[in-house]
This record gives structure tokens, C-alpha cells and sequence, in this order.
């Protein structure tokens, strides 16, 4: 594969063209990415919670927000702006360090797992060798916050509510996890963008989705369930419990919730798309393509055209998944605590394992279309 | 001294007091719920000593395994145990206290006379980075496959304990199902676990 573009090679040797240290300019490239990765993931959450405003609508017959902006496309904003004045209430007999603390562990660990989410070969923050498996001990931790919250808001909806998101969690991280392993298996590789080339050498044809149909349903299932999405969303089931783990909470920490579930539900949907829906792959395959009309790959138009195609792509695939997810919980039932850890444990967890075994022994059987 | 460096030495530097700190508060904290939450604190900062000396697969499976698993567990049965009550005062409690300061002192000094009596190979072997991943896969496919094998042993049995203990199955002769002493063995058969019953 061609190397293609290269932001960070081209910042820093532009900063030392002004006269920098190599350390130096390295130390100026590191926030940057990082800035775009907080900003694309916070518009993300602002387009997500549009469409989820006027999918719903749709879905009920309703026409949505409308006012706001053309369409109602800044009724996100609004929504923000009003959680950002709104007063910051912190209950009387609730324990105020943890009650501050649990928001913050629920977002942070989903903002830093965007570190792996690449949108080219060259565009993501950090090629990390153990790719995948960094988001899979990163949303451990979530657990951890939603724990927090629920105990530290004294109140017993919250702390069933905590209990609930901990137990949900816990059970769907490890058919996910497994899901995951039959990937990297195939793709000999943890890193995101070793997985998603391993899947672009036939465009559409080589996607992972077409040999881990079982994987793909697997993990879009525990990823909603990992976003507390309906029909898996019962840490905050409205009727049972309030609002769950967040009854307590106002304003800004409200926000704070609000935002991780939404960041986790696009990342989720990154995440599928790389793993299962060859991440910023072209259906076509773009070497193909550009020997057609007869222009060389490294061609520097060409691959301007391919590297935004490529970010296209990730975000159209992504978005996809989202209007899925959307749909999912405009028209589905929520599932009881119990059906829920039924299926978990009895359903998901023996299936993803019969799948990783069936992996293992068609990579050893095919290893030409398995990844030998 | 580079920059590079310099970051080194403060990360750590500040993980090393945050675990130093974060241990002793673990222990000494009279609140349980903070013990438990600060546990996990001080596994995070050891992931980050970890992530320090280029292991990364270690400092992510530290993660997944000890904060996401263990702590959370502990943190679970905390909260499903009655806080609101007091413990019962245990007797000679301060004699207990110094003893076990005592012990952990006596390991403090034993340690530290290790740590610097010992000659130390400086610098150590340069450390593989990303290669870290299959050479770990590789070590616990041949030559520490029995251990592995036997970790897994273990915890398989670990599971089969947890399942016998949970079902908690009573088996009671139909003629003596109306006797008064079995009216409790049938009442608890089946308390779920997130019921009112068990959380006040």
C-alpha cells in the first residue's frame, strides 16, 4: 500500500523551516490532533442529536424541531447552550467529590478511545500497536463513573440505576471483546489500520462483514448495549427508575452524560465501520480505479481525492449505523434486566465463542481468504 | 536534558506519588467506598508506569483486568452490603494497628535494602515496544504453556465455585414442603439480585 498523506511529516518539516528544534515542532503537532479529534467528536454528538430529534419525530408522525436554524439544525446548540446556564445542583446529603468525579471518569475514557479511530491511512491521532484493544480497557473504566454517580447521589433509583449500567457492561464487554479476537485473528494485526487494510484489497468484496456475519451482529448487539441504547437502555429505563444513575444530576454534569452516551454511540458506529465495513475503504477498490483513467496512485491529486473520499466514506458508513441505532430505539421495546443478562451470558457469550472457534479453524482451513 | 526526557521523569514523578499516596489513603481511609474508588486510582496510575517503560499491551490488559474487573467487583459487593450500618468494634484494635504497621515497615526497609544493595544492570535491555504483543503471545504458547494452562484451570474452577454458590438449590420431599422449617429455604430460594431485598 502507498504511504499517503502525511500531516504530521509536512507540519513539523514546516515548523523547522521557521527556524524550530525537531522536539520542539513535535511538541506544537501533539495538541492539534488531538483539538480536531474533541471538535469533530463533540459535532458528531450535535449531528447525532439532530437526527435522533427528527428520526424520532419522523418516526412518530411529528414534524420536530423546526424553529431553530433551517430544519431545526441548531436545536443541538440550543439544547447545549441551555445546559450550560442552567444552575449546577449538587443533591444535600450526596457526597460532592464523587458526585463530580463519576461524570468526568464516564466521558474521559470515551474521548481518549477516539485515539484509534483512524479516517485514513495516515489520519488518525496515534497508530498504537495494541489498536483495538485499548477502546476494549478504555470502556472498562466507564463502568467505574457510572458506579460513582450512582452511589454518591444518595438516592436508591440512582444506585440501582449505577448497578444496572456496571452489570450491563461488565456481561457485554466479553462476547464484544470476543467479537473482536475473531477479527484480529484474521487481520494478524490489533492496530486499526492494519485491520482495515487487511480488508481493502478487493473494495467492497473484502469487507470483514462478509466472513463475520456472526461477529458483526455480535458486536453491533453488545455495542448498543455498551451505549446503554434501547432496547438494552435499563440503567435509565424512565419508568422503572427515574432516569437512573442521572436522576440526580443537572446542568453541566447532566451534559457531561448526555455527551458520553452520545460520543460512545458514534464511536461505536466508527468502530463497526472499521472493524466490519472496511473503515475509510472505498466499495471500489481506488488502486483500480486510478490505473482506469490512467493516473499513477501516488499522484498527489489522487490522493487528495482518495484520502477525503476516505474520510467520506468512515463517516457515511458510521452515520449509517447511527440511523440504524436511531431507528432501533424509536421502534423497539426496552428488554427486561433479566432478558438482558439472559442473553448475555446464554446467548451472545457461547455464540461469540463458537465463532472465534470457527475463525480459527477456517484461517486453518482457507488461510488464502482468512488471513493465514 | 531533551525534552523527551524531562516529560519522562515528571509523568513519573507524579504517577509514583499518586500511587504512594493512593496506597496509603486505600488503607487508612475509614470510608470504604473511597478505599475502593482510590484502588482503582492507584491501578490506573500503575497502568501509567507501565505505559512509561513502553509496555503498552501490559498497561491496557492492567486496565481491562483491574480496574474493569476487579475493582469493579469490589465496588459491587461494597455497595450491595448495608452501609448505613456501623461495624461492630473489634477488640484490641490499636494493638492490631501497630502490629500490622510494624510488619509492613519491617517489609518497607527489607525492600528498600534489596532495591539498594543490589547492583543494578543500568541501562537495562531496550525495551521492544509494539513487537511486546506477539512476544507475550508467543512466551504463553510454548514455554510458560503450562502455567497458562494452569491459570486457566484455576479460574475455570473459580467459575464453577461462584455458579454452585449462586444457585443456591433447595431440594425438599413434597410431603414436607409445608413444614414450618423449610418455609425459609423456599422464601430466599430466589432473591434477585438487583430486588429490594437486597439493598436498603
Amino acid at each position: 500500500m502507498n504511504s499517503g498523506i502525511d500531516l504530521e511529516m509536512s507540519f513539523t518539516q514546516g515548523v523547522q523551516n521557521l527556524g524550530l528544534s525537531h522536539e520542539l515542532a513535535h511538541l506544537l503537532w501533539i495538541p492539534l490532533p488531538m483539538l480536531l479529534v474533541l471538535v469533530s467528536a463533540v459535532i458528531g454528538v450535535l449531528v447525532t442529536v439532530w437526527l435522533e430529534r427528527k428520526i424520532s419525530a419522523a418516526a412518530q408522525q411529528r414534524i420536530g424541531p423546526e424553529y431553530a436554524g433551517a430544519l431545526g439544525i441548531l436545536q443541538p446548540m440550543a439544547d447545549g447552550l441551555k445546559l450550560l446556564v442552567k444552575e449546577d445542583i449538587i443533591p444535600a446529603r450526596a457526597d460532592s467529590v464523587l458526585f463530580t468525579v463519576g461524570p468526568i471518569l464516564v466521558l474521559v475514557p470515551v474521548i481518549l478511545s477516539w485515539l484509534i479511530v483512524p479516517f485514513g491511512q495516515n489520519l488518525l491521532i496515534s497508530n498504537v500497536g495494541i489498536g483495538i484493544f485499548l477502546w476494549i480497557a478504555l470502556s472498562s473504566i466507564q463502568p467505574i463513573g457510572l458506579l460513582m454517580s450512582g452511589y454518591s447521589s444518595n438516592n436508591k433509583y440512582s444506585l440501582l440505576g449505577g448497578l444496572r449500567a456496571a452489570a450491563q457492561s461488565i456481561s457485554y464487554e466479553i462476547p464484544l471483546a470476543l467479537a473482536v479476537l475473531a477479527i484480529v485473528m484474521m487481520s494478524n494485526s490489533l492496530s486499526t489500520v492494519d485491520i482495515v487494510e487487511q480488508q481493502n484489497t478487493a473494495g467492497l468484496l473484502s469487507w470483514n462483514i462478509w466472513r463475520q456475519p456472526v461477529g458483526f451482529i455480535i458486536f453491533w448487539i453488545c455495542a448498543l448495549a455498551e451505549c446503554e441504547r434501547l432496547p438494552f437502555d435499563l440503567p435509565e429505563a424512565e419508568e422503572e427508575l427515574v432516569a437512573g444513575y442521572q436522576t440526580e444530576y443537572s446542568g453541566m454534569k447532566f451534559a457531561l452524560f448526555y455527551l458520553a452516551g452520545y460520543i460512545n454511540l458514534v464511536l461505536s458506529a466508527l468502530l463497526v465501520s472499521v472493524l466490519y465495513l472496511g473503515g475509510w475503504g472505498f466499495p471500489i477498490s481506488i488502486d483500480w480505479f486510478s490505473s482506469l483513467i490512467g493516473l499513477s496512485i501516488d499522484n498527489p491529486i489522487v490522493q487528495i481525492i482518495a484520502a477525503s473520499l476516505g474520510i467520506v466514506m468512515t463517516i457515511l458508513k458510521a452515520y449509517l449505523l447511527v440511523f440504524l441505532a436511531i431507528l432501533l430505539r424509536w421502534t423497539t421495546p426496552r428488554v427486561r434486566i433479566d432478558q438482558l443478562l439472559d442473553l448475555g451470558w446464554k446467548f451472545l457469550l457461547p455464540i461469540s465463542l463458537v465463532n472465534l472457534l470457527v475463525t480459527a479453524s477456517l484461517k486453518l482451513a482457507f488461510p488464502m481468504t482468512f488471513g493465514g | 536534558m531533551n525534552i523527551a526526557y524531562s516529560t519522562e521523569l515528571i509523568c513519573f514523578l507524579i504517577l509514583s506519588a499518586v500511587i504512594v499516596s493512593g496506597s496509603l489513603a486505600v488503607v487508612l481511609l475509614e470510608n470504604i467506598v473511597y478505599s475502593a474508588f482510590l484502588l482503582g486510582g492507584v491501578f490506573m496510575a500503575v497502568a501509567g508506569l507501565y505505559l512509561l517503560l513502553n509496555a503498552s499491551f501490559v498497561a491496557a490488559a492492567q486496565i481491562l483486568v483491574y480496574v474493569g474487573a476487579v475493582n469493579v467487583l469490589i465496588l459491587f459487593a461494597i455497595m450491595l452490603v448495608n452501609n448505613k450500618e456501623k461495624l461492630k468494634p473489634i477488640k484490641g484494635l490499636r494493638t492490631r494497628k501497630f502490629i500490622s504497621g510494624g510488619v509492613c515497615g519491617g517489609l518497607l526497609i527489607l525492600l528498600l535494602r534489596v532495591s539498594i544493595t543490589t547492583k543494578w544492570n543500568l541501562p537495562g535491555p531496550t525495551s521492544i515496544g509494539e513487537e511486546a504483543t506477539e512476544r507475550i503471545g508467543e512466551h504463553l504458547f510454548t514455554d510458560y504453556l503450562l502455567p497458562f494452562e494452569l491459570a486457566s484451570i484455576l479460574l475455570l474452577m473459580a467459575m464453577i465455585g461462584a455458579i454452585v454458590l449462586a444457585r443456591r438449590d433447595v431440594s425438599i420431599p413434597a410431603a414436607d414442603i409445608n413444614d414450618l422449617k423449610n418455609q425459609k429455604s423456599l422464601s430466599d430460594k430466589k432473591v434477585p439480585l438487583l430486588s429490594e431485598n437486597s439493598i436498603k
